[in-house]
């Protein structure tokens, strides 16, 4: 996993695959689910769970959200129901994968006290195979962000390593994006293009109903055996194509990216921050179900007798205003310096730090802002008032 | 998919964010609200190798872990010094620690004052209250090997006389023909001979060559923006200017987000930065 996301996206094209793709039939879905718990694999896929999309623990393909397809907008998010046989006809909702190579809570380490001895209890985190099922393309991009957030240049993160590791993809193309989405822009989806053991385009129209399925590893080949492998048709691998290039034709946002580091930098002290930080109500919830945030916090607590203590490890937002705590008082005390804060570091500094956006599109902010805050139309905004600026600039 | 390996670890066996324990050897009551620690490995193992104006992370069981500067002379390496003020919970907690207690610390992290770039060259240290601290193995080490400087100029504010850190330190180098300590204070209640007021009009008290000269700062953000100015009228050169931020830190290593500074994680790519690389951050609010 060296080459950068950069590199990664511009093969969508082309896609380095092992051979033609099959054609596969629903039902073979729980082969695989039965491959994987052979192998030991711990299956963390969607399901329906109090009216959203989560991830997971799931053993069957019965606990996929059957029929289900999500409706999304600014500030909105409903589920429908239907009679339908598809699997994966809705787009990503509040959760990420990265609840299990980050958990929200996890321990760094514990120590205990006897007779005023302290000693460190052995910290490893616990190493766990997982099997992501459904992951969106957006969301692999996601991960491959985040490994290089924690092993950076200097340090290498054991916690997000045990999670990361033996990790296997079951990718899903995807056939609907939300109206919030917009990872064409960022050159992160709809399709899968590399880092999967096995990529799915459910067609589900005409009454028909089968999977085109993409051998990415022979550890994907590998999870295949007890099913029929039947190449799939022109006809059928059109039929795919034709679902996969209608996402992305209907994709309903844009975000313009010629610039965006430059356009954040030169406009740090535009007033419309001012503007926004009346409407962001700092209540972190873009940053707790984007993919990539990755700001932690520590705790420290001990039991009852105070002979043992721990350090947990919690996930923080650039929209606490503790988060930029230093004796004295906040860095950032108000919010319009706090959205300025997040959303230069997403589009621009990022690009600077790991040589990514540290965005991909999943549109997740802009559904679950409670005030419909649309980064995407934040930035168009900004442009604009910039060009009218320059503008204005020439004619005096 | 495996997580890309490619770099020589050291032995994290424990991981980057377990601490390793320390016992305190030696603590020393600096002013009413300021002490510093001395440690020693508890397990008898290596010391941390540091550079001046590095950091630890020091970590006091149950109740939390802060960043502190080392403030140790470098070239004693069966010690690390750490000089702390309360001014939280941890660092109150760490106040009322007794010789023979036991700590967690991990690093050390962060950049290094570029003392072999500044050789040949005449030196001004500015520090204000306790970042005369991170300062203190900067003038360790330029001792160690005076001649390779010319002039060096230390330059100290502090809030009042009885917060005046490193006194004892402070009047044996000042007694040195080698070395100008100029010292001042915001205000006074008690009799006090010496200058009032803030740090910069100490630098017209003072002779250096400002084209050859290298300039290191530690204080409050405010203190070195007016010092920096002063330095430039001067003719200090901005690329010949030092700083060290100061920002919320969680970990150390760049994971917990909590230091950056624009593009820069203090934490790593600081918190000792060539002045040209922040002078642009320095000047925008809440960044």
């Amino acid at each position: 996993m060296s080459k950068s996301l950069q590199a990664d996206t511009d093969t969508l094209e082309s896609g380095a695959l092992h051979r033609t793709p099959l054609r596969m039939s629903p039902s073979d879905l729980g082969t695989i689910f039965a491959n994987l718990e052979k192998a030991e694999y711990t299956l963390i896929g969607p399901k329906v769970s109090e009216g959203i999309i989560a991830y997971d623990r799931i053993s069957h393909p019965d606990e996929l959200p059957r029929g289900v397809t999500d409706r999304q907008k600014p500030a909105e998010y409903r589920l429908s129901h239907s009679d339908q046989p598809h699997y994966f006809s809705y787009a990503v909702g509040p959760h990420t994968f990265k609840r299990f190579t980050f958990p929200p809570r996890h321990t760094l380490f514990t120590s205990t006290k006897e007779g005023g001895e302290l000693k460190l209890a052995d910290s490893s985190p616990p190493v766990r195979k997982f099997a992501f099922i459904g992951i969106r393309s957006c969301e692999i991009a996601a991960l491959l962000i985040q490994d290089k957030v924690f092993d950076n240049d200097q340090f290498r993160d054991n916690h997000y390593a045990a999670g990361r590791k033996d990790n296997f993809i079951l990718a899903v193309n995807c056939t609907h994006p939300a109206d919030t989405c917009f990872c064409v822009s960022t050159r992160s989806g709809p399709s899968v293009s590399e880092h999967f053991d096995l990529s799915i385009t459910e067609v589900c129209e005409s009454g028909e109903h089968f999977f085109i399925v993409y051998v990415g590893s022979d550890l994907g080949e590998s999870m295949l055996v007890g099913i029929d492998k039947i190449d799939a048709t022109d006809s059928e691998k059109a039929m795919a194509q034709s679902s996969l290039d209608k996402a992305a034709a209907n994709m309903q946002r844009s975000l313009s990216t010629d610039g965006l580091k430059e356009l954040l930098y030169d406009n740090a002290e535009s007033p419309h921050w001012e503007e926004l930080g009346k409407r962001c109500l700092s209540c972190t919830s873009c940053t707790m179900v984007c993919p990539t945030c990755f700001c932690s916090t520590v705790e420290d607590s001990t039991n009852l007798s105070g002979s043992e203590a721990t350090r947990t490890r919690v996930w923080d937002s650039c929209f606490n205003e503790d988060y930029s705590y230093i004796h004295g008082g906040s860095i950032r005390t108000s919010p319009a310096a706090r959205y300025r804060h997040w959303i230069t570091h997403k589009l621009a500094t990022w690009q600077d730090q790991f040589g990514s956006l540290g965005c991909v599109g999943c549109g997740r902010c802009i559904t679950w802002c409670p005030s419909s805050i649309d980064l995407t139309e934040e930035i168009s905004k900004l442009r604009k008032k910039q060009t009218d600026n320059k503008t204005t600039l020439v004619k005096e | 998919m495996e997580l890309a390996i490619n770099k020589p670890q050291p032995d994290t066996s424990m991981g980057e964010m377990t601490p390793r324990l320390h016992t305190v050897t030696r603590i020393i009551k600096d002013t009413a609200d300021t002490f510093t620690l001395e440690l020693a490995p508890s397990d008898d193992g290596q010391l941390f190798q540091f550079k001046p104006g590095q950091f630890n992370m020091v970590y006091h069981y149950g109740v939390g872990e802060v960043p502190i500067s080392i403030s140790g002379d470098c070239e004693k390496t069966d010690r690390m010094v750490h000089t702390i003020r309360k001014v939280g919970t941890v660092t109150n907690a760490f106040s009322r620690l007794k010789k023979g207690d036991t700590v967690g610390l991990r690093g050390p992290y962060g950049t290094a004052w570029p003392i072999d770039g500044a050789e040949g060259n005449d030196l001004v240290i500015m520090a204000g209250g306790i970042g005369l601290a991170p300062l203190r193995p900067v003038l360790y080490s330029i001792l160690f090997r005076r001649r390779k400087f010319g002039r060096v100029v230390l330059l100290y504010g502090a809030r009042s006389p009885q917060d005046i850190l490193y006194k004892k330190e402070l009047q044996k180098w000042r007694a040195r023909f080698d070395l100008e300590i100029e010292i001042t204070v915001d205000r006074t209640i008690v009799p006090w001979r010496g200058n009032v007021g803030v740090v910069t009009t100490l630098i017209p008290r003072t002779t250096f060559d400002p084209l050859n000269t290298t300039a290191m700062l530690c204080g409050p953000e405010i203190m070195i923006r007016f010092s920096i100015m002063e330095l430039r009228n001067l003719g200090v050169p901005e690329e010949n200017i030092y700083v060290s931020l100061e920002r919320s830190m969680k970990c150390g290593c760049g994971f917990c987000g909590h230091c950056q500074c624009g593009q820069h994680f203090v934490c790593k790519d600081g918190p000792v930065f060539a002045y040209p690389v922040v002078k642009n951050l320095m000047l925008i609010r809440e960044i």
